[in-house]
């Protein structure tokens, strides 16, 4: 239901991380990291982006998004697993007593401008 | 060419709500973030609990409703400082963040408070994602809601360190199994506080209000010391 912030948020995140003398040119990706516990729904946020990212160097950009799975650690045990069906007790001892490992990731992780395009409005 | 960035889409909210927890620790103030859909009985709740605890306990509190100041009129009745924040003049945000707590306490005298409750805007799933700088959250899940939610929103009863099961005066109409939403609550948060109550007749409140004044105390222990 946020998701329309977080899509201005990434679209900041990205912008600010176009290197100065790259300033005009355009990015072809955006990867991002988005676990699968946290509270943003994929398509709607793919959909922002798409309205959000008009008239901005991001316009033509690609959004790959890496869906991270909620995987946790047993602190009693120490077995890992990935959690399904919301079950948050360790498959090996029933311990509730958890680390979660991912799941919770909503992270811009690099960004793709470019090249030729930037080389070009550099010379002019 | 590829830049590394790896920043958190929500990172300028992490910074906001770290220092607003700073700021609160710094005063002494406990602050309980209250959680749940909308019409789950909270502002019922927050009404009988202040009447309870105040002026013992001083409190204040900050709403959040996409309109209207309707909960903050039901809740200055305890005389308790109320600020109502209406998210639309926020583009009508589905929670609260990091600086609209900041905002709004800016308009509460903080001297002697010691609870500060923040009444969330009805929703259980984005307000578990934003971080506003509390000590506790709790989540509120009527029965008339049926018993899955917190398998349905996992991360909301993650989050959430108490549940409270309200409305329970109307489990003799309901075909409602306690012991099975309690299961449920147990399989996603495992040892997770859960308190049956009616804030209607006030069945359950006392347990409920022990868990706030222990926490209220221990913060303000934990300033005295500092």
């Amino acid at each position: 239901m946020h998701e329309m912030g977080i899509a201005l948020q990434v679209i900041d995140i990205a912008t600010a991380a176009i290197p100065p003398e790259m300033r005009g040119c355009r990015v072809e990706r955006v990867n991002l990291r988005i676990g699968k516990l946290s509270a943003v729904v994929v398509d709607s946020l793919n959909f922002c982006l798409e309205i959000a990212t008009r008239d901005t160097p991001l316009a033509e950009a690609v959004f790959s998004i890496e869906e991270i799975p909620v995987v946790a650690q047993c602190r009693e045990c120490g077995h890992e697993w990935q959690v399904a069906r919301a079950v948050f007790k360790c498959p090996e001892c029933g311990s509730g007593n958890l680390e979660m490992i991912s799941g919770r990731e909503l992270d811009v992780v690099s960004i793709d401008i470019e090249e030729q395009f930037g080389s070009q409005a550099q010379n002019q | 060419m590829e830049v590394k960035v790896v920043r958190n889409v929500l990172d300028v909210n992490a910074k906001m709500a770290a220092e607003n927890r700073r700021f609160f620790a710094e005063n002494g103030i406990f602050v309980l973030n209250v959680m749940s859909s909308p019409g789950s009985g909270k502002t019922t709740i927050l009404e009988k609990t202040l009447t309870r605890i105040m002026p013992e306990i001083q409190s204040a509190v900050i709403v959040g409703d996409i309109c209207t100041t309707n909960d903050a009129d039901r809740l200055s009745i305890s005389g308790a400082p109320v600020v109502q924040i209406n998210t639309d003049e926020f583009g009508g945000d589905c929670h609260l963040a990091a600086h609209v707590i900041e905002n709004a306490a800016r308009q509460i005298d903080l001297a002697g408070l010691d609870l500060l409750i923040v009444e969330n805007v009805g929703n259980l799933v984005c307000p578990a994602e934003f971080d506003i700088g509390e000590d506790a959250r709790v989540v509120v899940l009527s029965v008339a809601e049926g018993e899955d939610k917190s398998v349905k929103y996992p991360l909301m009863f993650r989050e959430c360190q108490a549940c409270l099961l309200n409305k329970t005066d109307l489990l003799p109409y309901l075909d409602y199994d306690l012991e099975k939403a309690r299961q449920y609550i147990d399989q996603v948060h495992p040892g997770m506080s859960v308190f049956e109550t009616s804030a209607k007749t006030g069945e359950g409140l006392d347990s409920w209000i022990s868990w706030i004044r222990e926490r209220v105390a221990e913060k303000a222990g934990l300033q005295q010391q500092a």
